[in-house]
């Protein structure tokens, strides 16, 4: 015995194919172990004698480990690496230990054999299925105080790390002939079938080693050689082949449309210290022609009270961790089957070492040539016996056996039980593929039906009865994948021959012929979940007929682990219960993903700075050294305003509004969408797509133009300006140019496709600075090349082009202030430099930049509307008091017979309006109701509200926009807006607030 | 995600480079300013929601940025065929046969 295995007592000696020089040291609650190269969590501390590693959900029972495999509902753990890496709810059947590894038992204090949570076991009379519908109805006040925050401490499983990921994930699109899902006997053949006949193949599997239950099976031969050798030699076979990519570790979770699947790679997990460089985890989204499901079958526990003792787990689960990891898990053990595969079982362990204390099997008659080995063993089998209840606490210490139909029970001392149901195929995959399927009567199991998709199933999961089978049906879907993916390509059909003495039924589901069934004891269905055969019968007494029903009631199967243990005893008893038969009640539906996926696989790179995009303009960093604060508008950052020494938000913004109507001010437009309309069709078409007249505007001259949907609301705004006959270039708001674009191009292309005209976006492309204010003209005249400033040459409302500092221009004479002012488009590249140029000009002007706040004010100011916040998708331009912009000649553009529409036409409708604060200094919270009548009863007649609302230092008090319900009609009308501290007396205006008596010819 | 071929650039591409883009075979009147209130509330609000085959737009816009049309199952998803905008629709039959001709 080597050093290594002399603190492992259950290591035996011989067994396994370890290697006992490989010692790996990790620590579980804080105490240090061994175990070995390859071995599991659980392998390991089963190694080490321990069963007991954690606490259920509900009920705080004692759990021990149940499966060895992705299946376990029961041994979960927290696994940290270091204080940012910690993974609550982690397999300890699925992770390998090494070096360092660190885990921590769960959902128990203070400590894993000593719970206080425990106290709900005894209180589970309280805790029943629905036990949260009926206990905690009321007092309402409850729910926050007392009940949710008790529950959720008391209820759960694992803490989520409380820091950033600080791992990497990576992901791989990929493309093949065949995918293979599983890389057991029927995979592995399935794969190498298709390879061999030249298809492009990925085959991948969950665990780190192919094989599946190859990896117990040793009585298993195939090709002439032991079954878990010919799996490895034929997985290394594959991987050196061209065509073959073997992916282990890796789960296909998930199986979309059109043969599209979803791969979990780990990749760093199992490793001692992972490379930085490393990503953690690889999302593959694999396109697959043909799909090959070879995901085998899963075990299924035995329905008695107290089956969740640890030391109890399942028959195959004690055989692996035997015949591949060399562990006994017990010493005199106990065995309960209905089914075959478990005599093996008990078998492997009593040649190893341990006393079978007694085989009860609930079945009447038995192999014969099962019970001959039996007796030859020593084993005493009890035929037509049931186990009705396990003693012992922290770890099985007794089974309580009693025939089937009634009589006597003996007490047998035990350390260990292992139990058989039979088996379940995993028909996840399949069933997620939309594939139907359909109930085997005699197998008492659900295999593949119909396809939905380009896929075929092979081997246990798809119902094989034994491994010569399993190989047959993988080698025949691998050809037949490969002949559909790639008809032309020929090759010689492969034969290899296999057997065993494994066979993977269906069987028992549900409680079985147990005597004691149904009764007021704990044996689980689900043991992730805390459900127990009588929450089942308790939810059909309830009334709870639909299983899908049932399994909210109860929450079987909705667990990390999905059911895979208990969703067909769970169906059972509740088909019996129901007296249906079971295909008739039903199976819940399958979902992804198979096993849990962390998020970081799924979200990839797409985190932090990667998660969307930003976008910046060219003069960006010219904001950031003014020191401009930023606000996101859509992908967008726009300076906000640009604070000086000493400013809070509000005076920074008094002063740029101030400023700009003084002397001047600059803006940075350049997130304007812009497209380049062009074509002899181009005014045409722009005269159909916006509710103002397009055909008589002159080059050089500029429209602010409203464009509507079908259905008559204003959809988006902007100047549109015409360059050339046959040449415009339309602006659209920020967040519209895409939408306008797409709406453009739907008219184009499918309602108006004789038009000649084509439609590029420009928003790129040009720069765009707003010179506004009385000194705008003579801050620019100096960079102007071949262009008259003036207002005769250049009047409000037109556009020409000419250069800037030497740059080529389009310069707009435009205001969306109120303004003398211009809108100057350069090239992108040159935006910063012209920006700059400009802004020491504005400087020595005694002007200023301004930010999005002072433009949102100083429109405002003019009752300029911005559609999205002044408009909500079912404002039309008459609503918005721009009738002016609607071509009343015209006899069609796009909206024309939606504002024809009674409902809009007619009246009543909400209308945009001014208001004034009465008390002269309250600005309106925008958003907020208005009513006519303060004191009536609630619920108020709410008829409108505050669209826009902001300090005005030029106007010298608030002023708001809102729509109202006929509002034009309400002019000097006092309304009232209920506010948090209290009601505000307003009285109703028209929108244009800033010197409405001037000559406008800037408005 | 689904793959969807482009009737333009005659290749299936992933879905995310298309956009959904409502019911296909919907015409905007020509005359369409003296459509009647209900006339025009069957052209503008009234829409099929089948189960089964339905005609419906689709954009390849991080592609050719063109509208086609498509005939689609909305039980199982699949795309029986799709055809450039302003085509009549296809007798099915014989694009499930076109389909099936082009896969082998």
């Amino acid at each position: 015995m080597t050093a290594s295995t002399a603190t492992q007592p259950n290591r035996v000696d011989g067994a396994g194919r370890l290697t006992p020089a490989n010692p790996v040291r990790f620590s579980f609650d804080g105490d240090t172990y061994h175990g070995l190269a390859g071995d599991t969590l659980a392998s390991a501390l089963l190694a080490n004698d321990i069963h007991l590693v954690g606490r259920s959900f509900k009920y705080h029972r004692p759990r021990g480990i149940l499966t060895a495999g992705p299946e376990e509902p029961n041994a979960l753990v927290g696994i940290a690496r270091g204080a940012a890496r910690r993974q609550p709810n982690v397999r300890a059947t699925v992770q390998e230990i090494h070096d360092g590894l660190d885990a921590t038992s769960q959902n128990r204090w203070p400590s894993l054999t000593a719970d206080v949570g425990e106290v709900n076991d005894w209180m589970s009379p309280v805790f029943a299925a629905g036990f949260y519908y009926k206990t905690f109805m009321w007092p309402k006040k409850a729910w926050d105080t007392v009940y949710e925050p008790i529950i959720r401490r008391a209820a759960g499983l694992g803490v989520a790390p409380d820091q950033p990921d600080p791992d990497r994930y990576a992901a791989r699109y990929a493309h093949c002939d065949v995918l293979v899902c599983g890389g057991g006997a029927a995979g592995l053949s399935a794969a190498l079938a298709a390879a061999e006949s030249g298809a492009s193949v990925i085959v991948c599997d969950e665990r780190a080693a192919p094989g599946g239950a190859l990896a117990f099976e040793t009585d298993a031969r195939i090709d002439g050689q032991d079954g878990h050798r010919w799996a490895t030699e034929t997985a290394a076979k594959l991987a050196a082949m061209d065509n073959v990519r073997v992916l282990p570790r890796t789960t296909a979770f998930g199986y979309y449309a059109q043969n599209f699947v979803a791969l979990a790679e780990r990749l760093t997990d199992h490793l001692d210290e992972p490379a930085p460089s490393m990503a953690r985890e690889r999302l593959w989204q694999v396109r697959a022609k043909r799909v090959v499901i070879a995901t085998g079958a899963i075990e299924r526990h035995m329905v008695f009270a107290n089956n969740d003792r640890p030391g109890i787990m399942l028959a195959s689960a004690a055989r692996h961790y035997l015949n591949h990891y060399g562990v006994l898990i017990g010493r005199t053990v106990g065995v309960y089957t209905a089914n075959d595969s478990a005599y093996a079982a008990a078998f492997d362990l009593k040649r190893a070492g341990a006393d079978i204390a007694v085989i009860a099997d609930i079945r009447d008659t038995v192999d014969p040539a099962l019970l001959e080995e039996a007796g030859r063993l020593g084993i005493r089998v009890l035929t037509h016996h049931a186990v009705v209840a396990a003693g012992g606490k922290l770890r099985v210490s007794s089974i309580v056996v009693r025939p089937c139909r009634g009589g006597s029970r003996q007490v047998i001392p035990v350390d260990a039980l292992i139990m058989s149901a039979g088996w379940t195929p995993s028909v996840h995959l399949f069933s997620q593929s939309r594939g139907k399927l359909r109930f085997d009567e005699d197998g008492r199991r659900f295999l593949p039906g119909e396809y939905a998709q380009d896929c075929a199933s092979a081997g246990a999961c798809n119902g094989a009865a034994n491994l010569a089978a399993t190989v047959e049906e993988g080698l025949a879907a691998g050809e037949a994948a490969a002949k559909a993916a790639r008809p032309k390509a020929t090759a010689k059909p492969l034969s290899i021959k296999a057997e065993s003495g494994g066979s993977w039924d269906g069987l028992m589901l549900g409680a079985g012929p147990n005597p004691e069934a149904g009764k007021v004891v704990k044996a689980f269905v689900d043991f992730q979940n805390d459900v127990t055969e009588k929450d089942i019968r308790l939810a059909v007494r309830e009334g709870f007929h639909s299983i899908e029903h049932v399994k909210r009631f109860t929450t079987n199967g909705m667990a990390t682990d999905q059911g895979k243990l208990s969703n067909m005893h769970g169906l059972a008893i509740a088909a019996e219960a129901l007296d249906r038969p079971i295909p008739e009640v039903g199976l819940t539906t399958f979902r992804a993903p198979y096993t849990p996926v962390t998020f970081g696989t799924i979200v990839g790179h797409g985190r932090g700075a990667l998660f969307d995009p930003t976008r910046r303009t060219p003069m960006h960093e010219s904001h950031e050294r003014a020191g401009a604060v930023f606000e996101d508008v859509g992908q967008w950052k726009r300076p906000w305003y640009y604070p000086r020494a000493g400013e809070d938000m509000a005076a920074a913004v008094n002063r740029e509004c101030v400023t700009v109507r003084k002397s001047v001010g600059m803006f940075d437009a350049s997130t304007l969408g812009k497209i380049e309309v062009v074509g002899p069709d181009a005014a045409a078409f722009l005269h159909l797509i916006y509710t103002n007249p397009f055909m008589k505007l002159g080059v050089g001259r500029l429209r602010y133009g409203i464009m509507c949907r079908e259905d008559g609301f204003i959809y988006d705004d902007g100047v549109v300006g015409r360059i050339a006959e046959d040449r415009f270039h339309v602006t659209t708001t920020t967040g519209g140019a895409p939408r306008v674009l797409n709406h453009m191009e739907d008219y184009l292309q499918t309602e108006f496709p004789e038009m000649k005209v084509w439609l590029t976006s420009t928003s790129e492309q040009w720069a765009v600075i707003a010179l506004q204010g009385p000194k705008a003209a003579e801050v620019l005249a100096p960079f102007v090349g071949g262009l008259d400033l003036s207002k005769e040459a250049l009047p409000f409302m037109s556009v020409a082009e000419g250069t800037f500092a030497g740059v080529p221009m389009r310069l707009f004479r435009m205001s969306f202030a109120g303004e003398d002012g211009f809108e100057i488009n350069v090239p992108g590249d040159y935006g910063r430099a012209a920006w700059d140029a400009l802004h020491d000009k504005v400087a020595e002007a005694g002007g200023c930049a301004y930010g999005t706040e002072t433009m949102h004010v100083l429109r405002a100011e003019k009752g300029y509307i911005i559609v999205g916040q002044d408009t909500d998708g079912t404002v039309t331009p008459h609503d918005a008091g721009l009738s002016w912009a609607v071509g009343k000649a015209k006899d069609d553009f796009v909206g024309i017979r939606g504002l024809k529409r009674p409902d809009l036409a007619g009246g009543g409708r909400r209308q945009l309006v001014g208001l004034r604060s009465k008390d002269g200094s309250t600005v309106l919270d925008e958003g907020a109701q208005i009513v006519a009548d303060p004191n009536q009863p609630p619920p108020m007649d709410m008829i409108g509200w505050v669209s826009s609302s902001y300090w005005s230092d030029n106007c010298g008090g608030p002023i708001a926009m809102a729509l109202v319900e006929g509002g034009f009609d309400r002019m000097g009308e006092t309304l009232y807006v209920p506010m948090p501290d209290g009601v505000v007396e307003v009285e109703v205006r028209d929108t244009n607030f800033w010197n409405p008596d001037a000559e406008s010819d800037n408005g | 995600m689904l793959l969807i071929h482009c009737p333009y650039c005659e290749e299936a591409r992933p879905e995310i480079e298309f956009r959904h883009a409502g019911e296909a075979h919907i015409a905007r009147p020509a005359d369409i300013a003296s459509l009647t209130d209900e006339e025009f509330s069957r052209f503008f609000f009234y829409r099929d929601n089948p189960k089964g085959i339905t005609f419906e737009r689709w954009r390849h816009l991080h592609g050719c940025a063109r509208f086609f049309n498509a005939a689609r199952d909305t039980v199982t998803d699949k795309f029986l065929v799709t055809y450039p905008a302003g085509e009549a629709k296809p007798d099915l039959v014989e694009a499930a046969n076109e389909n099936a001709k082009g896969a082998t």
